[in-house]
């Protein structure tokens, strides 16, 4: 155990972790500045922002002897009897030098900057700089360079932090950046040739302090200060990658890595960061329709709400598609609801989109190859309800059989999922419903085509590659005329009042062994059932039965 | 003073002095050859250790000292780089000796990587020393034939490669771990410490930077011993508990406004008028001096009035010094003005800051605008206020650099200013009576003017 005083405050740090004096202060509520460490990069200790004083306090006699030069706080791990003093006249004075030195040949042109309100040199200069300029070097330009296909760079924002430097070769591993010339003439760049194009690039943009490195899909867009940032989960693979939606009246602009150790740290892929287009994409089905002899008629929900349960149990025997993209709630609620009109109904789970290999880079990062979110969780909610987990080849040769009448199936795939011959064999069946992000051969043939919900409008739980269940609530709401498929499978079980994923969760977790642990709140970062799981089956057996009858229901 | 025969010098005026017949004649490779006979690594470095040799390179951190903190029991590899990177303004000591004398720095080499049982040297060159390039590859080559270098080195068991490495004129080189990340093949970008390089450094192993006089010096400790080598200069001052001494020849850059300029080998002391007076032949053209750079540019100035000051490592700290640096003396006479010594001096380091850490690459180069500014006419007088507080705020001193670079962009404008200001304020009166002051719009764009 190491204690530290950290500007009079002091804080004791177990052994086993290796703070730095960024991080330790952090924890008592004291922001070191700084430009250049990132905690998933190497330490370099150049912007010299958070330059701090550190004294030893003698533990015989209590005296503080503190060192006569300012220290990087950055590169100075803790150590026991460390005395910190983050706001000295001399630390305010170092970082008013840096302040004043990096504003010096910087173009101050925030107004068209869309860093501006999330960057560090702006909020950094209010709170630590000095107010007058006294530089009269005017560098004034706006240079802008194209990095690669999706990353731009305005070399006079640049403050040479290095961070996107160190992360293409740290992180992503492809070291397309560098630093070019030497000095104030040293700028980013490429070689020319090779631009910044891997599947990490668009992190450079979020792990630059400043607004020199630019994302071209969100360039000019949008300010920061009029968008609202939900927790959420990427749903482009089975990584599921906690991720920031930033969006403004439901309009999404941006996303973003947000910070999760159990997942990804603090990246995302370019997959993800650019998958949230098909949330707003034109062609999305927004109304729901019903057959009408040979055509599809537009439909109202109460009227859909008040016939279809009627039809659906006169189309008995009745299979379901589970979709690798519901949530488990709404894998759940729809094995409620198809095994409450028919006990004998075949869950059968949807086609598991692949691409390729599982990607690795060299920082850790993992891009799965199967592109869904939530192919565990859905797979144990039907495995717990059927008994098995039966696959789509299996519903095609039973269509092909005619042994089955009535078919509920769950889309949201992003890519057209089901071709014509194999949407060809659900002819025939006396009910078919698709709710569905994309009109696909599938539509065209339902009895009822149900506009279904893109993830950033549902409400529910995912459970990723290595078992990390998280829950997020929705960042936008629906286009008008689109159901999410947990409100409308709520309605069709006729519970009352707003679908509530929530409970929802509780009652998987009362109900399914794999998922007790999502009874108690899902922290922020999620919580990994495997873990869980393996914790429980070796404590007392007891315990967990009295911690189960203690639950709401 | 003036009867010293000089020690490290003494080959350099013979015949064909960088052939190793002629080395060996003189008494070479006699202290390599004792030492791997009659002494261990360990006893090596105590030798080292109690002469009290500090390095030469500029920072006189004690030699002995720097090999002690290699990990004992390292299973190695150990490398060794030899810093011949030579590029503080007004020095040219180690040229001479590498150009006339290679075998005496291979033999230092040599005999300190037996010391830091290091298996693999590298001697990091400027490249603007093409002879010494030569030089040294020769010797290299007739090291190994004689057996000096390669496998089991005069029959022990110790063996040694050593490399020659061409720098490409950057004086960030010359930072020793600037240095070990050239080697690395990477940009010279000094690293932050810790680790140091005698935990970390080379290709992560331990290692040891040496200036190539102090290797000069390591061979002559060993071939007459530590009481030969504490007879020269000056023992360290009582009071201060904190001088390490300082022992030992020295070679002395002498260039500037002087008669006779040249590198000239005396104990370390020697004050710097008399160096100047006795063995420059005085300042030139019959005119006095204004003022002194006592070791590289990097340490500031002295004034005509400090000219009493002895030449060690303590001396020029006195007077406010960054120290004895390389003991490249530069002279400026009476009709210098200081202006253009600073401005110079400021334009050198703000086009050799590597550009790492913000302090000392935005304020190299503010203080040059500044200085450019004052040289166009459109100085005034609180610019002089500004630079001393840009000079007061970078450095390893005030703690806000990685590397030394800052302190020596820093020392030429923090004496100058003090020790000078009146000049300075004339020279902003004279050229800029009306004291204007706006931005000419020549200085609006910042023109690539890299050379």
């Amino acid at each position: 155990m190491a204690t530290i005083i950290i500007d009079g405050r002091e804080i004791e740090v177990p052994d086993h972790e290796r703070l730095n004096l960024i991080e330790a202060a952090r924890r008592v509520g004291v922001e070191i500045p700084h430009y250049c460490w990132h905690p998933g990069l190497s330490v370099v200790g150049s912007c010299r922002m958070c330059l701090v004083e550190i004294g030893r306090r003698d533990p015989a006699t209590g005296q503080v002897q503190m060192m006569p030069k300012l220290m990087p706080a950055c590169n100075t791990p803790i150590q026991d009897g460390m005395v910190v003093v983050t706001d000295s006249p001399k630390v305010r004075r170092a970082r008013a030098m840096v302040e004043e030195d990096l504003l010096l040949r910087h173009p101050v042109d925030c107004p068209i900057c869309d860093k501006a309100g999330e960057c560090r040199l702006q909020d950094y200069h209010f709170r630590y700089g000095q107010p007058e300029r006294r530089g009269d070097v005017r560098p004034f330009s706006s240079r802008r360079q194209e990095l690669g296909p999706r990353i731009t760079l305005f070399v006079d924002r640049c403050i040479l932090c290095t961070r996107c430097v160190r992360f293409t070769r740290e992180v992503s591993g492809t070291a397309e950046l560098m630093v070019r010339a030497r000095g104030t003439h040293e700028q980013i760049d490429v070689v020319d040739g090779f631009p910044l194009d891997n599947k990490l690039a668009g992190n450079v943009v979020d792990l630059c302090p400043v607004g020199a490195l630019g994302d071209k899909d969100f360039l000019y867009r949008q300010r920061v200060w009029f968008m609202r940032s939900h927790a959420s989960v990427c749903t482009r693979c089975a990584a599921g990658c906690s991720i920031w939606v930033d969006e403004n009246q439901d309009r999404i602009y941006r996303v973003r890595p947000r910070e999760n150790p159990q997942v990804n740290r603090w990246w995302i892929c370019d997959d993800g960061r650019y998958d949230y287009h098909h949330v707003h994409d034109p062609r999305r089905l927004v109304a729901p329709v019903c057959r009408e002899g040979s055509g599809l008629v537009p439909i109202d929900w109460p009227e859909l709400l008040g016939r279809l349960s009627d039809q659906l149990a006169r189309a008995r025997p009745l299979a379901a598609v589970f979709s690798p993209f519901l949530t488990v709630e709404e894998a759940y609620l729809l094995a409620r609801y198809i095994r409450g009109l028919d006990p004998e109904a075949l869950l059968v789970l949807g086609p598991i989109p692949r691409e390729g290999e599982d990607e690795r880079f060299p920082g850790g990062f993992t891009i799965a190859a199967e592109k869904c979110p939530n192919r565990r969780g859905v797979e144990k909610v039907v495995a717990h309800m059927a008994g098995e987990v039966a696959v789509f080849e299996r519903l095609l040769s039973e269509l092909d059989g005619g042994t089955i009448r009535g078919v509920w199936v769950s889309g949201g795939y992003r890519q057209e999922w089901i071709d014509a011959t194999t949407a060809a064999r659900f002819d025939g069946l006396q009910q078919l419903v698709v709710q569905d992000l994309f009109p696909s051969p599938l539509t065209e043939r339902a009895t009822y085509a149900l506009p279904g919900a893109a993830a950033a409008e549902r409400d529910g739980s995912y459970v990723n590659r290595t078992d990390q269940l998280q829950s997020v609530s929705w960042a936008v709401r629906p286009p008008s005329g689109v159901r999410p498929e947990g409100s409308l499978l709520w309605a069709l079980l006729g519970r009352q009042r707003l679908y509530d994923a929530r409970a929802v969760l509780r009652e998987v977790a009362a109900e399914i062994g794999h998922f007790h642990v999502a009874a108690e709140p899902i922290p922020e970062v999620g919580v990994n059932l495997k873990v869980n799981l393996l914790a429980r089956s070796e404590g007392p057996a007891g315990e967990a039965e009295g911690v189960r009858q203690t639950r709401p229901s | 003073m003036s009867d010293y025969q000089p020690v490290l010098l003494a080959n350099i005026h013979r015949e064909d002095s960088h052939k190793l017949a002629v080395y060996e004649a003189a008494g070479g490779y006699r202290a390599l050859r004792k030492t791997l006979r009659e002494k261990s690594p360990q006893e090596v470095v105590g030798i080292v250790r109690a002469s009290g040799l500090r390095g030469r390179g500029g920072a006189a951190f004690p030699t002995g000292l720097k090999w002690s903190f290699l990990p004992e029991g390292h299973p190695g590899p150990i490398y060794f780089c030899v810093n011949a990177d030579e590029s503080e303004p007004g020095t040219f000591c180690n040229r001479v000796q590498m150009e006339h004398d290679p075998h005496q720095v291979l033999e230092g080499t040599i005999l300190s990587c037996y010391a830091t049982r290091a298996s693999t040297a590298y001697i990091y060159l400027r490249y603007e020393y093409p002879l010494a390039y030569r030089r040294l590859q020769d010797a290299i080559a007739e090291c190994y034939e004689a057996g000096y270098l390669g496998k089991n080195i005069l029959g022990s068991d110790f063996s040694l490669d050593i490399h020659i490495h061409r720098g490409a004129g950057a004086y960030i080189c010359g930072e020793e771990t600037g240095l070990i990340e050239s080697i690395e093949g990477k940009r010279a970008w000094p690293r932050i410490k810790p680790p140091f390089p005698a935990v970390e450094g080379l290709f992560r192993k331990p290692t040891v930077v040496n200036n190539v006089e102090t290797l000069t010096c390591v061979v002559h400790i060993l071939d007459r011993g530590v009481e030969w080598f504490q007879s020269l200069g000056v023992p360290p001052d009582p009071d201060n508990p904190r001088d390490a001494g300082s022992y030992g020849p020295k070679l002395y850059g002498l260039s500037g406004h002087v008669n006779r300029p040249g590198v000239y080998e005396l104990p370390l002391g020697v004050r710097c008028g008399e160096l100047i007076e006795e063995y420059g032949g005085g300042v030139w053209k019959g005119r006095r001096a204004k003022a002194v750079v006592p070791g590289g540019v990097s340490t500031g100035l002295m004034s005509q009035s400090e000219l009493d000051t002895p030449l060690d490592f303590a001396g020029p700290v006195s007077v406010g010094c960054l120290g004895l640096g390389t003991a490249g003396v530069v002279v400026l006479d009476e009709t210098y003005p200081i202006i253009d010594f600073l401005y110079n001096s400021c334009r050198f380091f703000a086009h050799e800051s590597c550009g790492q850490c913000t302090p000392c690459r935005e304020g190299t180069r503010w203080a040059l605008r500044i200085l450019e500014r004052i040289k166009g006419g459109r100085g005034r007088l609180g610019d002089l206020d500004l630079l001393a507080e840009i000079g007061e705020g970078i450095g390893i001193i005030p703690g806000t650099t990685i590397c030394g670079l800052a302190d020596g962009a820093a020392w030429p404008i923090k004496t100058a200013l003090r020790k000078f200001r009146d000049e300075l304020e004339d020279y902003i009166r004279r050229t800029n009576p009306t004291g204007y002051m706006a931005t000419g719009p020549a200085e609006a764009v910042d023109v690539a003017e890299v050379a």
